[in-house]
């Protein structure tokens, strides 16, 4: 791949982190680049949602190295990690399903305009909806009205929404927690193109997924944990579900020797 | 946003005169019918008290009715914003008499003038309120038991302000002028005028906006349409007011308050924050919102409402005494909140539902007391009134979500 010789956006070398007795990550290396999909699979317990706080601020690691577009970063808290331009997007969306999709991609963020200066600013509803269809247009998303409540959604318009929320602030890595658990054919089908649409505006793009079918039809590059270490890195181009099964599993048909592997972990 | 995508299942708001009738038809399908039922429930309320007594109607009585309930409607209005959040507030009956009783005893026993005692007894329900609020997020104790321990100890505090006499009479000109104003017919027609112009403005100058921007807007004919309907409802209620003795002072105040928070609560940043910590709480903290300090203001925002209630309430019966506050005022403020559409889960509902339920308990109240029917039948037929509203919202709710919203 053409974009490995650049410096990676995010990079994390010899990554460790223990809760208590537990030793959930050893020496994890992991590095994702500008306009990529990297899947991150493993099985339950494997250390996917571990890395993922460590990456979003949430837990802090205990050591190792993360590089941020090449120049070393403390990440200490969900702050750090957002004023780096790092979102994730969790499974449960969080969203409001009271407010319309307009409240929701600004929520938090509202624009105002100011009628009297400090006491009476309103918000700028017709600013805020022009730039909501704006960006949904741009990410290729087709809500029929902006100000459709949420909770009259399917659930891949649900998920667009809270993607879109994640992207439209100047972010440089999304991460998206089993983005297709919950959905239908057609409605994954819906958030896997969405995906790709991110990954052309040159976001790099970290999914966690249980689901090898979905991994295998939008990501570049997958990158395996197992019991806490990286068990391998496969190019899809080249790799055999039969592989990736084996990496998650340690089983003996795939591991270190599988002949798609590249940069080993 | 129309040339995108038609799915028939989702609301859109066309343009054209044809999508009022639309959205209308579609909304009857869907089950999502607003404030029509309370609407067309307070018609046939009004339509059965008028054949049980003619004087139901008349100008007097209307007004009258009003009056009554502006003390109930401010306190609802409090509730409302504490509903939309989530949570619930026990003590705005017990709120409401201890201000009213600090108001009376500063006025009439310190000499302190109205306008002052009236600013203290607002500032005891904002200290009250901030205090619950704190008590609430930083200690983590539910709401219903701060206030519900706040409802006992409140009205202990009523009992110890009000001392030995037991009841303080009012004569403060302003205190007393707060319900006992009314103005002249000119002034009434002036104040609706003003009201429709500003509305009329308001609609046509957000339809501009958003047409400059490039963004769907309601046609003209849509806005003429609701602008006859606004103008022929403020009219009409002028003009019985006016037959009267005008237009009372305390409605302006309580439809003022109204105004006020509806567009505190819909069209600033605060107010949407409100609805997205009912909405979803752990969502609003992701996003960084200051859920603890937005909860706070909501309840100090409430009972310093529940104070307001308190001294108009005081205000009407000229008197501060030991039930005030006490009975049935808590609940049937909760109940008009609940009849006007507020859910009790948090996230729905507008300030507009207090007008509507004060009105609908108000009616009920009203109607009854003209009829001369006894407090047991009062209290049921109360009862059943709050039931068969809250029934009917859950039924249309859950035929709601039966068709996907």
């Amino acid at each position: 791949m053409a974009d490995n010789i650049r410096t990676p956006v995010l990079e994390l070398r010899g990554i460790s982190k223990r809760f208590g007795a537990v030793q959930a990550l050893t020496d994890v290396d992991f590095e994702v680049y500008k306009g990529e999909v990297v899947g991150l699979v493993g099985d339950n317990g494997a250390g996917k949602s571990t890395l993922v706080k460590c990456i979003s601020g949430i837990n802090t690691i205990d050591g190792g190295e993360i590089r941020f577009e090449g120049r070393p970063v403390h990440i200490g808290g969900p702050k750090d990690s957002a004023a780096l331009g790092i979102e994730t997007v969790y499974q449960d969306l969080a969203l409001c399903d009271n407010l319309d999709v307009v409240g929701n991609l600004f929520l938090g963020r509202e624009q105002r305009t100011t009628l009297i200066p400090g006491v009476v600013q309103p918000l700028n509803e017709v600013a805020m909806e022009k730039r909501a269809i704006e960006v949904l247009r741009s990410l290729s998303v087709s809500i029929p009205n902006v100000r459709t409540p949420i909770a009259a959604l399917s659930g891949g318009q649900r998920q667009s929404v809270a993607v879109a929320r994640s992207v439209m602030w100047n972010s440089k890595v999304v991460m998206l927690d089993e983005p297709t658990a919950a959905l239908g054919v057609a409605q994954t089908h819906q958030v896997l193109q969405l995906i790709r649409t991110l990954r052309e505006k040159g976001l790099a793009v970290i999914v966690i997924s249980h689901n090898l079918e979905d991994v295998f039809a939008v990501v570049d590059r997958i990158c395996v944990l197992r019991l806490g270490r990286r068990a391998g890195t496969f190019d899809v181009r080249g790799t055999s579900r039969e592989q990736v099964v084996g990496a998650i599993t340690g089983a003996e048909f795939g591991g270190a020797d599988a002949p798609g592997m590249v940069a080993g972990g | 946003m129309s040339t995108m995508l038609n799915d028939p299942r989702l609301i859109t708001t066309e343009s054209g005169s044809g999508g009022v009738l639309g959205g209308l038809r579609r909304r009857l399908a869907n089950a999502d019918l607003g404030t029509l039922p309370i609407i067309l429930g307070l018609v046939v309320i009004w339509a059965i008290f008028q054949m049980a007594n003619a004087n139901f109607l008349s100008p007097v009585n209307l007004t009258n009715l009003l009056l009554q309930n502006v003390s109930m409607g401010t306190m609802s209005v409090g509730i409302i914003l504490v509903l939309l959040l989530g949570d619930i507030d026990l003590s705005v009956g017990a709120v409401s008499g201890l201000s009213a009783a600090v108001m009376a005893v500063l006025n009439v026993k310190s000499g302190m003038p109205g306008p002052l005692a009236v600013l203290a007894g607002l500032g005891v329900g904002l200290a009250i309120g901030v205090l619950q609020g704190v008590w609430i997020t930083k200690l983590r104790v539910p709401p219903f038991i701060v206030t519900l321990a706040g409802f006992l100890g409140w009205q202990g505090a009523l009992l110890f302000v009000l001392g030995g006499t037991g009841t303080v009479n009012l004569r403060d000109k302003f205190i007393v002028g707060l319900t006992s104003t009314f103005w002249l017919p000119p002034v009434g027609w002036i104040v609706g005028g003003l009201f429709i112009v500003i509305y009329g403005g308001v609609a046509l100058w957000g339809r501009q906006q958003r047409l400059a921007a490039g963004l769907s807007a309601p046609s003209r004919q849509v806005i003429a349409v609701q602008l006859v309907l606004v103008a022929a409802g403020i009219l009409g209620v002028i003009a019985v007011l006016n037959a009267d003795r005008g237009l009372p002072a305390a409605l302006v105040l309580f439809i003022g308050l109204i105004i006020v928070f509806d567009l505190l609560t819909r069209r600033t940043a605060f107010g949407r924050h409100v609805y997205a910590v009912g909405g979803n709480a752990e969502a609003a903290r992701r996003a960084s919102i200051p859920v603890d300090r937005i909860r706070i203001a909501v309840f100090a925002l409430c009972s310093t409402l529940a104070a307001a209630g308190g001294i108009l309430g005081g205000s009407r019966l000229l008197a501060v005494n030991q039930s005030s506050g006490s009975g049935d005022l808590l609940l049937n403020a909760i109940a008009a909140a609940v009849i006007g559409g507020t859910s009790l889960f948090g996230g729905r509902g507008s300030v507009w539902a207090a007008l509507l339920g004060v009105l609908v308990i108000g009616s009920i109240s009203n109607g009854m007391d003209l009829l001369a029917l006894e407090s047991p039948i009062k209290y049921m037929i109360t009862g059943l009134v709050l039931l068969l509203a809250v029934t009917l919202d859950a039924l249309t709710r859950r035929r709601r979500q039966a068709v996907g919203r």
